[in-house]
């Protein structure tokens, strides 16, 4: 599943960053690291771009760039 | 004395610039958003026979990233000589804050931790082990609360003591052996081998090619490796931050943030969002007008009853008749309307938009505005450029260095005129009071703060359009990544606001438009009276542009007060007043009500007011923000698009509403 995906209040655990280099390292910067836990937290008027949190920060990304996102759903 | 250089390192948006501010008593611009600060500010204090000299720098979510306020920072700390960097971290999200502390230890030898926002962890139940941090990391921590100055004397004594230590060496697993190969064959004091040996192994183009020309590593044998080896390293880095604060954190509170979520879900709805980010911008607007109402009055009258007094002055002193018209029709007539109607209005509009600032509100302007611009082909944290904008062009053409792209840069700038800027709304709202309100009717000021509102309404849409038809002509491309922190929501310190915005913003703002007003003023005074064959070069003047003022539905006055109105746009109603009375007979301006009665004997009407307006609006940039664009784009090409662009669009408005009113 790519993070895009997940719904609103949704935890998911990150399992593999992916894309070209340079969105790579800043997803990677922002603190979008596998192994991470992610929750969509906010979707805009127009369901693009979506927020997420991830360790206590909110961050907005577009669909698209959430795609590169791999993730799970929580075991537990 | 002593001295003692000090960077300030951190994230976005952690208080780098107001502990900067706190501790050199500038007033380096802050806000709740990152990006904020976009180059590098240095500030000096003396504290206990030690002179301190600190560099504010823009903030950096990693030392290897790209936008190029990051790459500002980055620089600064890999190649500038300083003695001790202050890595600042949020305490309310420690991890990302020690992920850039570690990152900072590879490079430099003497780091002190500050952790701000103390305040803001407390209240969110957050506990940190200051000590067992400090222990885990070998450096000094700092607790800080910078806007309520809180610890900051601590850490002037942390920054005093912090000791050189070695580099810091984090293990990168797989990569070890790679790095110690190529570590070999650096030899350098100044940069720590085993970093410049990764940058190396990451195959970083910009810092490779830096450091070869400083002469540090040499020309290199391309190295093909299977390893991902910026994800290892990020992990790595990760693991370590983790290990690190291991039982440092504790929290009290699990849903420490469900107000704040709340208000978001409000101001991003998918039915409220829009309505309510136009509602914030009229009501700023409408308390704008009725609060200027009544002060602006005032002021007026209080200068126009001193002309008399110094005409008699003038007189007294013999000075001849003609300079005592001049300094007196021409600039203290031109000077005293410019404080009157344009002060008291960017005195209120300016504090208010601090604040919606500093509670962190334009992120959220940005994130509910992004689909549209990503539909354009542009970057949403344009919306973040065009807010500042609203402050200032200059300011908001300058602060477009947040978006990564270089080609949705320069959208971002080309189409900041688009949005009318503080200097603007005194002479929109006399106008605008004057022809489709009229004054003292019930609904006056709701009336004018929609029709503001609607000014702005249409520069968002136009910014869409120009920015749509730049991505698909000169700038041609795709949309790059957009990401943006939402930061929480933080009550500004209200005293500190209205100071700093009224000092360093209105006052700022207001003294470069009265410097531009005074020489204007001279220069109308003397070309209306200097006369050819009896007819003053004014005339001349006028005459000649009247019939393009003709075209454009305006008239020549109007059209040279906006071509001489371009160093400010504060000075364009009282050019033209000037124009005005010096064409045909004086009226006495005792009072803001004979303006109307000004325009109306000139020929004044509704179209005449649409026209001025749309021309005023979107004529040109004023000379500082063309000056900004200049220097941000470097580029001559780029600079004379910024002119033609809204000045094309002004005049096919105009050509449209001559049409109508036809
Ligand atoms: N509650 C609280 N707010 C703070 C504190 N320090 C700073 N702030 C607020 O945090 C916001 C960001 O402050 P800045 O100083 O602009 O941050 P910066 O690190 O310079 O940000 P960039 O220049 O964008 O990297 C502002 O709204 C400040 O008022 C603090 O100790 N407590
Ligand atoms: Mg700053």
């Amino acid at each position: 599943m790519r993070l895009d995906n997940i719904n609103l209040n949704d935890y998911v655990t990150i399992i593999n960053v992916f894309g070209d280099t340079s969105i790579k390292r800043r997803l990677l910067d922002l603190g979008f690291i596998p192994g991470e836990e992610v929750k969509c937290v906010l979707i805009s008027p127009f369901k693009d771009p979506k927020a997420y949190q991830v360790h206590g920060n909110v961050i907005a990304l577009r669909n698209i760039d959430a795609h590169n996102i791999e993730v799970q759903n929580e075991v537990n | 004395m002593k001295s003692i250089k000090v960077a300030l390192v951190g994230t976005p948006n952690v208080g780098k610039s107001t502990i900067y501010n706190a501790l050199t008593h500038s007033h380096e611009h802050t806000g709740n958003w990152p990006g904020k600060t976009v180059g590098v500010s240095k500030g000096e204090c003396v504290y206990q026979d030690t002179l301190y000299t600190f560099y504010d720098l823009p903030g950096t979510y990693s030392l290897i990233s790209k936008s190029q306020e990051e790459v500002v920072a980055t620089d600064f700390i890999v190649f500038s000589s300083f003695d001790v960097a202050v890595v600042v971290c949020d305490a309310t999200s420690l991890e990302k804050g020690i992920n850039l502390v570690l990152q900072t230890k590879e490079i430099c030898r003497n780091v002190v931790v500050c952790i701000n926002l103390v305040d803001e962890a407390k209240k969110k139940g957050i506990n940190i082990d200051y000590k067992l941090l400090e222990k885990r990391l070998g450096s000094i921590v700092v607790p800080t609360s910078a806007r309520d100055k809180e610890g900051l004397t601590e850490l002037i004594g942390a920054i005093k003591h912090s000791q050189n230590k070695d580099f810091l060496d984090i293990d990168y697993g797989v990569l070890n052996k790679l790095i110690e190969e190529a570590a070999i064959n650096i030899k350098t004091d100044e940069y720590n081998p085993k970093w410049i040996a990764l940058k190396i192994l990451e195959n970083n183009k910009y810092y490779i090619n830096k450091l070869n020309k400083l002469g540090v590593i040499n020309k290199l044998n391309e190295q093909d490796i299977d390893y991902d080896v910026n994800l290892e390293v990020v992990l790595k880095v990760a693991k370590k931050a983790k290990e690190i604060l291991k039982n440092v954190i504790s929290y009290e509170r699990v849903n420490y943030d469900a107000k704040e979520r709340k208000i978001d879900r409000i101001l991003t709805s998918k039915i409220w969002g829009i309505p309510i980010m136009l509602a914030i911008l009229f009501g700023c607007f409408y308390i704008t007008i009725i609060g200027a109402n009544y002060p602006s009055s005032l002021l007026f009258n209080f200068f126009s009853s001193l002309e008399g007094g110094i005409i008699k002055f003038l007189e007294f002193i013999h000075l001849p008749a003609l300079v005592i018209d001049l300094l007196v029709n021409g600039v203290y007539k031109t000077l005293y309307f410019v404080v009157s109607v344009m002060m008291p209005p960017m005195m209120i509009f300016f504090p208010m938009f601090t604040f919606l600032e500093d509670l962190g509100v334009l992120p959220r302007i940005a994130f509910n505005m992004d689909r549209a611009f990503s539909k354009c082909k542009a970057c949403g944290k344009q919306a973040l450029t065009m807010c500042m904008g609203i402050g200032c062009n200059a300011v908001g053409v300058t602060g477009a260095r947040i978006i990564d792209s270089k080609r949705e840069r320069l959208i971002a700038i080309l189409t900041n005129i688009f949005m009318p800027c503080n200097g603007k709304f005194p002479t929109l709202i006399a106008v605008i009071t004057i022809f489709f309100v009229g004054f003292n009717k019930k609904y006056g000021s709701v009336i004018c703060a929609l029709i503001l509102t609607g000014v702005i309404f249409l520069g968002i849409l136009l910014t869409f359009l120009v920015s749509y038809i730049l991505s698909k002509t000169i700038l041609k491309g795709e949309p790059s990544s957009f990401t943006l922190e939402l930061p929480p929501y933080r009550m500004p310190n209200i005293i500190d606001t209205i100071k700093y915005s009224v000092k360093d913003r209105a006052i700022f703002v207001l003294g470069r438009a009265v410097k531009v007003a005074i020489p204007a003023g001279l220069l109308i005074g003397i070309i209306a009276n200097v006369k050819i064959n009896d007819v003053s070069i004014l005339r001349y003047l006028v005459n000649f542009l009247d019939p393009v003022g003709l075209v454009l539905g305006v008239d020549g006055v109007i059209i040279l007060a906006l071509l001489l109105g371009f160093p400010a746009n504060e000075i364009v109603i009282p050019i033209m007043l000037m124009g005005y009375l010096n064409t045909n007979a004086l009226i006495d301006m005792d009072n803001l009500n004979v303006l109307r009665d000004i325009f109306v004997n000139n020929g004044w009407t509704i179209k005449t007011a649409i026209c001025f307006i749309t021309l005023f609006l979107y004529r040109f940039p004023c000379s500082t923000t063309l000056l900004t664009i200049y220097k941000e784009t470097k580029s001559k090409f780029y600079t004379l698009l910024s002119v033609v662009i809204p000045l094309f669009i002004g005049i096919i408005l105009c050509l449209i509403v001559n049409c109508i009113f036809f």
